[in-house]
């Protein structure tokens, strides 16, 4: 199972070497997520509109490898914004993917861009 | 592997095996403990507690199996007889000859019996065992018989001989404590606190009796009577001999260890004896030239002994012992602490006394004023923890010390705040365990609570008269630590789920981010508050979960129970369990079509799992399609009403509860609450719907139906209450609706019924007061606000599928209509099942 978490690597904004065009801003609902997919990645995208940001992160979670980050719900924990997997609530940072409630293993995040309201998620290969 | 043989297993030989089995170096030692006694050591400092409850099981320190648990042999009802030094073997009272490489004993003190003639004669006792007791109680029942005034003395006027004295009151005989010093209690308390303490305890009914000298005890066979002078005679029939404590030193007598001249084995300060092998503790060690009688520094010697045998040796047993206590006697408080009777010479005393109360407070303090020396209360010992911690810690005091014993709104009861002890400050002296100990636990996060301190240090599990002061120190470090016990939903609202409730209803606020603006921290919200507010908006405004679905929790926002691989299970309703045979074959062939696990529910409905998030709308229209909505198992929100077949088929049944059970799960169905609601109907009293294990339960009697609330399955199983008796119909329905509404509007976020009713103040009387009395004069409102809910039930699959946008969510990738790659499943008995996690 750890080869599926081995594909998801933060990508810094300054390392970007592919934006890939996902979906119209329109796809994701307000102040929530969704799944983007891109080749064999599972992205998941949030719209943390609250905030004015967008956030995107590996969909797998760490803690039972499976693919449901992209259907919790978000917020902040002490002013970090956060997801909270939808399986048990362990919350991890959509800033740096820090698990905020215990000691999993950070996740992957990924930078984000907006273009003529649509949504763009940075790789670098 | 080492022997240890440990002789005797009373309170302070169990602690010696208590605190060795705790060393991971235990482990390299056997462990072999004889008792004398029939039973495993038992809590003799509580032993008059036996009077209230004759049940020996719940003085034990330690059941039996504790000791085979942790790897000790304990062989009771067998005394050791004979100890061979040379050749480190004992031998037993049945022969039995054993090898030790470490003897400890703690064979403690027998109770002593003053050289009186006519001792011997029947009805005279001592109270040291729980053989005494029941010897004393079955004598005492033969003597009521005949005489039911019968009165029976305590020779002893000491702390022993008054918990006898309640021994003889709580066995219904008349008692006499007969002293020979001239005041009770003289070891710790002066004459004018004696003097207070008798006055008490005469107000309640014993007879003390002082400067008495018993020459004999009168009587044929059995006592009669005790004479003190020539023409002083006491007729008792009972006599309960308290008068001291003589230590059980023979084995070491034989044996040749080195006692002191009036008994008890000498010790140094490692609790070796005269030979090098042996230890001994408790009531037997004689430490310092002196014998002490108290629990706290038997365990002590314990810990040293402990230590001493696992090779560290630097743990001795500290030069001053603490003699402090603190006791309820006959339910009076006594206490001394320090040196409670201190020469002039050395400081000045303090006194309050209030003998129209029984209350004296002494304290003595340095000449200088800044020390407290000692003290003594009687009456009211409620400042004596801190009086002690004082003491013990050579705090500085007020500069007016009346003020540390004075009542409250007097000029006192302000002073000592828990938190200024310093971390050393030992607060449980029978575990030793110190204040740094017990705020570090708290600290460290390894207690939450007052009973996680307790399970964590085994603070306050020996005497107990720490108690308050633990669970001061707990309360006041979880506030210091900003885990104040604060209700408010998460760190995102100060407010509680019922404030919001109130707020949303008279705001008419239709969105999360109104409420979080208007009255939030300034945040963005959690996965705590997020749902709450979903619910109650569901539960004010009759909002179904498509609403603002980012802020539903897991299992809301896809109206479905997600499962482990974050595939989802699928359940309709099935009003009271009812289905046509066509609707049954609906289901299994929907099943079949989506390749879905089928199960019946424990909620007795049928449930389908392995449905992916893409699949679930697919199968919701075929449901819809064939007569199905949402059964809301995904929802706080009512479940099912589980019935029993009832007068329709059933032989035995009173009414039908399969009408009533649809009847009511089609009322309350969407209805979303703090947590699942679940109801049941039977239709007699066999009770085959298990209706008082539901929130809300009915069964069916002769002239309507019985209505039970509050019951629950789960983690916290509770029986529901019974409410109301012999109602009809619709007054059922009233008393629920205004049960519900009641409960969804003041309930906690995730708190059942049975655990908010629980905690109501005034429990279930005062729920019949404002549900059936209507004395809130409330109860229209919650009726009306009850049926607008049912009004507005909508399904809200029916709802979903009908909306393109809604439908929207329903895909795993929002840029590809392919499904999750990532899942597996593996075959299980012909169905299915996700692969295991790792």
């Amino acid at each position: 199972m750890n080869i599926v978490s081995e594909k998801y690597k933060t990508v810094k904004p300054e390392d970007v070497t592919t934006w890939f065009k996902a979906a119209p801003i329109t796809a994701f609902p307000k102040d929530g997520g969704a799944c983007v997919k891109y080749k064999d990645l599972q992205i998941a995208v949030f719209n943390f509109e609250r905030l004015n940001t967008w956030y995107a992160c590996q969909n797998l979670s760490p803690e039972k490898q499976e693919m449901v980050l992209s259907r919790g719900m978000i917020g902040d924990h002490k002013g970090i914004p956060m997801v909270a997997c939808p399986l048990h609530k362990k919350i991890f940072s959509l800033e740096n993917g820090d698990n905020l409630n215990g000691d999993l293993e950070a996740i992957a995040t990924y930078p984000i861009k907006i273009e003529n309201d649509f949504v763009y998620v940075g790789f670098s290969e | 592997m080492k022997t240890i043989i440990v002789v005797g297993n009373g309170m302070v030989g169990y602690k010696f095996c208590e605190k060795f089995v705790a060393k991971k170096e235990s482990k390299e030692y056997k462990v072999i403990v004889f008792g004398e006694e029939p039973r495993p050591a038992y809590d003799r400092v509580h032993l008059s507690e036996f009077f209230e409850n004759q049940d020996a099981k719940a003085l034990e320190m330690a059941p039996a199996e504790w000791y085979a648990e942790n790897n000790i042999d304990l062989i009771v009802d067998e005394r050791v007889t004979d100890i061979h030094k040379a050749s480190k073997k004992i031998t037993t009272a049945k022969d039995r000859e054993l090898s030790y490489d470490y003897l400890v004993l703690a064979t403690g003190s027998s109770a002593f019996v003053p050289p009186i003639k006519g001792v011997e004669k029947e009805g005279v006792f001592v109270y040291r065992t729980i053989e005494d007791l029941e010897g004393m109680l079955a004598y005492a029942a033969k003597l009521k018989q005949t005489n039911p005034n019968a009165k029976a003395a305590v020779l002893g006027g000491g702390l022993l001989g008054l918990e006898a004295g309640k021994a003889v009151m709580d066995m219904g005989l008349e008692p006499h404590i007969v002293e020979f010093a001239p005041k009770l209690m003289p070891r710790q308390l002066d004459s004018r606190s004696s003097q207070v303490l008798q006055l008490k305890l005469e107000s309640i009914g014993l007879n003390i009796h002082l400067s008495k000298a018993t020459n004999q005890i009168l009587g044929d066979k059995a006592i009669t009577g005790m004479e003190f002078g020539e023409d002083d005679v006491l007729d008792v029939e009972m006599l309960i001999i308290s008068a001291g404590i003589r230590p059980r030193d023979e084995l070491a007598k034989t044996s040749g260890l080195e006692m002191g001249v009036r008994g008890g084995i000498v010790v140094d300060n490692k609790m070796q004896t005269s030979d090098p092998n042996i230890y001994a503790i408790g009531e037997i060690a004689l430490y310092n030239q002196m014998i002490y009688g108290l629990v706290a520094p038997g365990y002590d010697m314990a810990g040293v002994a402990v230590d001493q045998i696992l090779g560290d040796t630097e743990t001795l047993m500290p030069e001053e012992i603490d003699m402090s206590t603190k006791l309820k006697l006959i339910g009076v408080d006594v206490a001394s602490f320090g040196e409670p009777f201190m020469p002039a010479a050395k400081g000045h005393s303090i006194i309050f006394e209030n003998k129209t109360q029984h209350l004296y407070k002494r304290i003595n303090v340095s000449l200088d004023g800044k020390k407290l020396l000692g003290g003594i209360l009687v009456g009211d010992a409620t400042d004596y923890s801190m009086l002690h911690q004082i003491y013990l810690n050579g705090m500085a005091i007020p500069e007016d010390p009346a003020q540390l014993i004075l009542p409250a709104g007097e000029g006192g009861g302000s002073f000592g705040d828990v938190m200024d002890l310093p971390d050393e400050a030992q607060i449980c002296s029978c575990e030793n365990v110190t204040k740094g100990q017990i705020c570090g636990t708290i600290e460290s996060g390894e207690s939450k609570d007052l009973a996680d301190v307790v399970s964590c240090t085994k603070a306050g599990t020996g005497c107990g008269g720490c108690k308050p002061m633990v669970k001061d120190l707990t309360e006041a470090t979880l506030k210091s630590l900003g885990i104040e016990v604060k209700d408010t939903v998460c760190e995102h609202f100060d407010l509680n789920r019922q404030d919001l409730y109130k707020i949303i209803q008279v705001k008419g606020y239709k969105t999360f981010d109104e409420v979080l603006d208007n009255h939030g921290n300034g945040g963005h919200g959690c996965e705590l508050c997020k749902p709450v507010v979903a619910s109650l908006m569901a539960s004010i405004n009759a909002d179904t979960a498509n609403k603002e679905y980012a802020i539903q929790d897991s299992n809301d926002r896809f109206l479905a129970n997600i499962q482990r691989n974050g595939t989802y299970s699928v359940v309709p309703r099935v009003p009271g369990g009812e289905i046509t045979p066509d609707k049954l074959i609906a289901l299994g062939e929907i099943a079949k079509k989506y390749d879905l696990y089928t199960k019946v529910t424990g909620g007795v409905r049928i449930d389908l799992f392995g449905a992916t998030l893409n699949q679930l709308p697919l199968i919701w229209k075929d449901l819809i399609d064939h007569g199905f909505e949402s059964g809301h198992a995904y929802g706080k929100s009512l479940r099912t009403v589980k019935t029993c077949v009832g007068s329709t088929w059933c032989r035995y049944g009173m009414d039908e509860s399969v009408s009533f059970g649809i009847e009511l799960e089609n009322r309350y169905r969407g209805i979303r609450a703090p947590h699942k609601i679940k109801g049941g109907v039977s239709g007699c009293i066999r009770e085959c719907a298990e209706a008082r294990g539901k929130d809300f339960g009915l069964i069916a009697v002769e002239g309507g139906w019985n209505l039970y609330l509050g019951g629950n399955g789960g983690a916290t199983p509770r029986h529901a209450e019974l409410f109301a008796e012999q109602i009809d119909n619709k007054t059922v329905i009233k008393y629920i609706d205004r049960y519900l509404m009641l409960y969804m509007r003041t309930a906690k976020p995730l708190q059942r019924t049975a655990a908010w009713q629980e905690r109501l103040e005034g429990g279930l009387e005062y729920l019949k007061e404002v549900i059936i009395d209507d004395k809130l004069g409330i109860a229209e409102d919650l009726e009306n606000e009850m049926q607008t809910l049912v009004n507005k039930f909508e399904c809200e699959w029916t709802q979903a599928i009908n909306d393109p946008e809604m439908m929207k969510r329903f895909n795993h990738f929002v840029n590809s209509e392919e499904e999750d790659d990532n899942l597996v499943f593996v075959p299980l008995r012909e169905q299915k099942m996700p692969e295991k996690w790792v």
